[in-house]
């Protein structure tokens, strides 16, 4: 069947949400965990942020094959810059590397790209970098097809100086109500915290996460509500 | 702009003159919906179908009702455009107030709607402009089970178990495993279950709010919307690209 050919890869939105967001200390990095070919999802459980360096980490969205690539390059070179540098890299140096490769290669990369992570310099920084290679320093960034849903959320939930559990729910909040209107965006949210102490990774199942609009509470089986709620669930 | 959906052939003159010629012609689908699937079962018809209406890649309405009764004795699940799908309704109306206006004592059976929705759907693709659904056809009559199919291109077929779009892919290998003729009530829900948690997991337009509709030679019950509960606490999911980073 065909359906709605061209609006699932319009030029400027590509499948998945991801999202970057400074807090007083660090970032936080959070992404759903969908991969889908067509309509078929081919991973329900996808890990869409990557590691470049131990400081610096890679939001991904748009083919996952050019993404991919891209990021072994940028790791690779930072790995060399790291030792020759005899210190951590800086964000806005793995930023720009990652904006060199997009930007060069614009015409054959499909590749919507987040840079976030923490350097002694500058602290937590989010770099954007969307599809034809623009470099774009951000207080907060959002990506993917599922980011077109949280314009409007985050003009209005956004704030300057947040606390670290403030930025990770806001982050949570915002991949979920995303997923709920996505269909190329599902799964898990998975979220990273770069600070000056490190990297935490955090993992929220699908089931954990908070029900939006018309989402209702989930049942093992309709016999379960058959059985505890009579005379008439049932409608004829 | 002709509200009646047959138009009269087109004259040469008016080909060239206007675009009336080309009034309608396939179309492409706005609001629409997913799978659904149904199975015969010990004592009728099973069909399981989410409230889901997709615009395009946004989840736009979850409150929609893909399953509902024709008559006494039959169900219509669909997928597709929804505005078709409402349209087949108000044909299938007409076509069983027009069979009780004769007031003979007799009924529309299952098998009675599914070929004259079939006859619709066909001839209306030979004419370049189809009712976009595939269209699910349940129902019993006299102790006699029926359970068909008929989509856009007029493609029919009865079997024991059925499904449209991504379930034909993902949920009937698995009613083909599974699938007998004496499932009960509650296995047959099981199943049906099953199959949609499948889908939920790897269908992109699955919404998790779903109906399940019964129908035996007593009568028809169509479910309350109810969400699955689906499982992502794996080992594997927690951190799946340690020692290979980059990788999905």
């Amino acid at each position: 069947m065909d359906l709605n050919s061209g609006d699932l890869n319009s030029p400027l939105s590509t499948g998945t949400t991801i999202i970057g967001v400074t807090y007083n200390g660090g970032v936080v990095l959070g992404a759903d965990s969908r991969t889908s070919t067509g309509m078929y999802v081919a991973n329900r459980a996808s890990d869409k942020i990557t590691q470049l360096t131990d400081n610096v980490y890679l939001c991904r969205s748009g083919s996952a094959a050019d993404t991919q690539t891209i990021s072994d390059y940028v790791r690779y070179f930072l790995h060399q810059h790291t030792i020759q540098l005899g210190q951590p890299t800086t964000v806005k140096v793995a930023a720009n590397l990652v904006r060199l490769l997009a930007y060069n290669n614009k015409n054959m990369l499909q590749a919507g790209l987040i840079v976030g992570g923490w350097d002694k310099y500058e602290g937590g920084k989010i770099y954007g970098v969307p599809l034809g290679g623009t470099i774009i320093e951000q207080p907060f960034a959002i990506g993917g097809s599922g980011s077109s849903y949280l314009y409007g959320f985050f003009d209005q939930a956004w704030k300057e100086g947040m606390t670290q559990e403030e930025a990770e729910q806001l982050v949570v909040k915002a991949v979920s109500l995303a997923i709920a209107r996505d269909g190329a965006s599902g799964g898990v949210v998975r979220t990273v915290t770069i600070n000056s102490e490190g990297v935490a990774r955090k993992f929220y199942p699908g089931d954990s996460l908070p029900l939006w609009h018309e989402e209702l509470e989930p049942h093992e089986s309709l016999l379960d509500i058959l059985s505890t709620s009579n005379p008439e669930p049932m409608v004829s | 702009m002709i509200v009646d959906s047959s138009s009269p052939a087109p004259t040469k003159n008016s080909l060239l003159l206007s675009s009336e010629a080309d009034l309608q012609r396939t179309q492409t689908p706005y609001v629409t919906g997913t799978s659904v699937i149904a199975i015969k079962y010990k004592d009728g018809i099973l069909i399981a179908a989410d409230m889901g209406g997709s615009y395009g890649s946004t989840l736009r309405y979850k409150n929609v009702e893909r399953i509902k009764p024709v008559g006494k004795h039959s169900l219509i699940g669909a997928s597709g455009e929804i505005s078709d799908f409402q349209e087949i309704l108000r044909y299938l109306d007409e076509l069983m107030l027009n069979d009780s206006m004769w007031d003979d004592g007799n009924s529309l059976g299952p098998k009675e709607v599914h070929n004259y929705l079939t006859r619709v759907m066909y001839n209306r693709r030979n004419k370049f402009n189809p009712l976009w659904n595939s269209l699910i056809l349940g129902g019993v009559k006299n102790g006699q089970k029926y359970l068909g199919t008929v989509n856009m291109i007029g493609v029919h077929y009865e079997d024991n178990h059925v499904a449209t779009g991504f379930g034909n892919h993902l949920a009937r290998p698995i009613l083909r495993e599974e699938w007998n003729e004496n499932l009960t009530f509650e296995e047959g829900v099981k199943l049906l279950e099953k199959c949609m948690r499948v889908l939920l997991y790897r269908d992109r337009s699955a919404v998790n709010k779903l109906q399940i509709a019964k129908i035996t030679d007593e009568g028809f019950t169509i479910s309350q919307p109810y969400s699955l509960k689906t499982q992502w606490k794996f080992k594997a999911f927690e951190n799946p690209t340690v020692g290979a980073e980059g990788s999905w």
